[in-house]
């Protein structure tokens, strides 16, 4: 009875509370629920994925949002890397940080001149530790556990295996966030050639570990040689590989079937958390074409995959000053007049030298507005865009401490 | 020291986002239209070495896009069923469904497959002699030594078998600085160039592979030297700001902003060219292509930087 009650019951309050903002005025930002900022994204969330491609500042953007996290929201937030940069770890005031998470000091906070609400911590993926804790974690017994460390392929394997370095971020991310130490966990994710490697990963593994070929290659060598329709597989594979290396992954893999159904039910537990409504992804990209081409693949795979697609972070953006048409005129007769305008000048130093002074000055602003233009395109000509996009632009320096990250994080935070 | 283009391989490779493959096809473009028949071959699955030729899609079969300038995209199975068929004679193209589907896994599970599927096939046409010079759009800097040691991996892991014998002859073309090379391409940031000195350092040790030249993509460009920056500092006085405004009847300020802001951008660049040239060995040649302030990108882009490239070469 009461079931059906509280179903009677929702659609007769949705109707209301639209009316409510509609009749009110749109253009106030507390009338409606939406996210507008990354503030309040990440107040709302437990996850955040930060992903894009290699080299537009996706670790230090991680790093940044996490560090406002943990100023502003409060609570226990968590930073987790793959990025094996010294740099990041010099920043956030820590010597050097592993596979176990560290504290940020409250020192490193002091000399950035902010008393943080909540905790800071960080930590960094360690493929293949990572790896040795899950078969610690799966192995049926002791022996088999040993057999698997020691073999002579675990080490190559356990770096290469099915995008092993994917699918063991989402391993870790599940482990910590189930652990139920933090309020808030920041991801940066390892670079991947293809985006969808890395949503796929968990699937994958779980599809690999289910699969006959699996069972197939781990099944024992004299039944697998009866088998009609594996012969030409077993002879081309023979011939290019030789007998006693396959049978060494052979060896290998049947060890490592052992460990499967811990496996297949861990990697669906890991696929789960990616969709999940805790779950935030941000895509960081800067304006620069192939990047930005990459960003919209991955908004479009996040789409596909119902995934949630929390903000874009646009990094390196140049000031909008430079494209205003205004000036153009102005740069431009710096340029044809500046023998004249030198003149006006005065008693700066050499008509000549100044004249030259201010045509490149000219000069450089028109190069620079081709490339702003070029990316304002870019940035107009994005398919899909979450509520939230912030522009960062470019820091005069490479950020280096805590003031930097927190520097940058005031630029997207709002 | 063997010029850039006079080598016969050259693999290049770079941190993500510094523009590897836009050099790539700048130096395949140049060596083409120098008269060397040139193979580009892109080894990375996304596939936009079309791109930057606009000259349509690339398969694994190369295409000559323009007088000696050949384009494929390397696809590992493709090249395990040309392997098969030219070394090993096994006709298999009847029965090529088991191996399809059992491919990826073999890949996957035995190191080094992939990687040597690519090298092999690459260092197949430059022992062939079918082109001038091999122009590889290689995997990024983090995977680059990777690829380059299979063939040697191979050989310590596989203890017998149709590959361990084929790999001999490719380590004599890999390893012979008179054929092989990589180029590294690199930002003048802070990260591209500390993943460049430490995989100088990587090639060196652990390859026997000769490193061709490191090419410094987006040079930003001085706009003065002391005396004018100077002159500069001067101009920026509130008066002669307005001095100004009243002659162009404008407002001058952003274009100053503008110089402004170049300055600070390239100043802080040297410092990590400065640091590149310092820590790699200095025998080792650094090619530096300058920002290109264009609104273009594909193929006008990719003739342009060749252009520069020349102008370093």
């Amino acid at each position: 009875m009461s079931p059906a009650k509280k179903q009677a019951k929702k659609p007769a309050t949705k109707p209301a509370k639209k009316t409510g903002p509609g009749s009110n005025g749109r253009g106030k930002a507390d009338a409606d629920d939406k996210v507008r900022t990354l503030e309040q994204l990440l107040a709302t969330r437990e996850i955040v994925i930060s992903c894009g491609a290699g080299g537009v500042g996706k670790t230090t953007t991680a790093a940044a949002a996490a560090a406002m996290a943990a100023v502003h929201l409060g609570g226990k937030v968590l930073v987790l890397t793959v990025d094996p940069a010294r740099r990041l770890a010099s920043a956030l005031g820590i010597e050097e940080f592993g596979n176990t998470e560290v504290r940020v000091p409250d020192a490193a906070f002091a000399a950035a001149g902010v008393q943080p609400r909540g905790e800071l911590w960080a930590a960094m993926l360690d493929t293949k530790k990572s790896w040795d804790d899950l078969i610690h974690r799966h192995a049926p017994d002791e022996q088999t556990r040993e057999q698997i460390l020691a073999n002579s392929l675990y080490q190559n394997i356990s770096a290469r295996f099915v995008q092993s370095h994917d699918y063991i971020a989402m391993e870790r991310l599940y482990e910590i966030h189930t652990s139920g130490e933090y309020d808030l966990i920041v991801v940066d994710t390892p670079p991947t050639r293809n985006a969808l490697d890395f949503l796929e990963a968990p699937e994958r593994m779980g599809d690999f570990f289910s699969s006959k070929l699996l069972r197939w290659l781990t099944a024992p060598s004299k039944s697998r040689l009866m088998t009609m329709a594996s012969k030409p597989f077993y002879t081309v594979a023979d011939r290019i590989l030789g007998t006693q290396f396959l049978a060494d992954i052979a060896e290998f893999f049947s060890l490592f079937q052992t460990m499967a159904p811990g496996f297949v039910e861990r990697a669906e537990a890991v696929t789960k958390i990616l969709a999940d409504k805790r779950t935030t992804f941000v895509v960081v990209s800067t304006l620069e074409s192939a990047p930005l081409h990459e960003a919209e693949f991955f908004i479009e795979a996040l789409g596909e995959k119902r995934f949630h697609l929390g903000a874009l972070v646009l990094n390196k953006v140049l000031p909008s000053y430079l494209r205003r048409t205004a000036t153009t005129g102005v740069a431009k007769r710096m340029c044809s007049d500046a023998d004249e305008l030198a003149a006006t000048l005065g008693d700066v130093g050499e008509v000549d030298d100044v004249a030259r002074v201010l045509a490149t000055v000219g000069e450089s602003f028109l190069n620079y507005q081709v490339v702003a233009k070029r990316e304002a395109e870019q940035r107009a000509s994005l398919a899909r865009s979450p509520d939230v996009v912030a522009a960062v632009p470019y820091f005069e320096s490479d950020i280096f401490d805590l003031t930097g990250l927190l520097a940058l994080g005031d630029q997207i935070w709002r | 020291m063997t010029s850039l283009l006079d080598r016969k391989l050259l693999f290049v490779t770079g941190k993500g986002g510094v523009g590897k493959s836009t050099i790539a096809a700048s130096i395949g473009l140049l060596a083409a239209e120098q008269g060397k028949k040139t193979l580009v071959c892109e080894v990375d699955a996304k596939g936009n070495l079309a791109d930057f030729y606009e000259a349509g899609d690339t398969t694994f079969e190369p295409r000559e896009l323009q007088p000696g300038l050949w384009a494929m995209s390397m696809n590992t199975e493709e090249s395990l069923k040309e392997y098969l068929s030219l070394q090993l004679k096994i006709p298999l193209l009847a029965r090529i469904g088991p191996l399809a589907r059992t491919f990826d896994f073999i890949a996957t599970a035995a190191p080094g497959v992939k990687e040597i599927l690519t090298v092999g096939k690459l260092a197949w046409e430059v022992r062939e002699k079918n082109y001038d010079l091999v122009v590889v759009d290689a995997v990024a800097s983090g995977h680059i030594v990777g690829q380059l040691t299979a063939p040697q991996g191979i050989n310590e892991l596989v203890q017998v078998g149709m590959i361990r014998n084929q790999t001999q002859w490719m380590l004599d073309i890999l390893n012979d600085p008179a054929q092989t090379g990589v180029v590294i391409v690199a930002a003048p940031e802070e990260m591209p160039v500390a993943e460049t000195i430490e995989l100088v350092e990587r090639l060196q040790s652990e390859t026997e592979v000769d490193v061709a030249a490191i090419v410094v993509n987006r040079v930003l460009p001085e706009l003065f030297n002391e005396r004018e920056e100077a002159l500069f500092d001067k101009v920026r006085v509130p008066k002669r700001v307005a001095a100004l405004n009243e002659a162009v009847g404008g407002d001058v300020g952003p274009v100053l902003d503008a110089a402004e802001l170049a300055v600070t951008l390239r100043r802080s660049r040297a410092g990590h060219l400065a640091r590149l040239r310092e820590s790699v060995p200095s025998s080792l040649p650094l090619l530096y292509v300058p920002y290109l302030f264009t609104r273009s990108h594909g193929a006008r882009a990719t003739r342009q930087v060749a252009e520069l490239l020349a102008e370093e070469l």
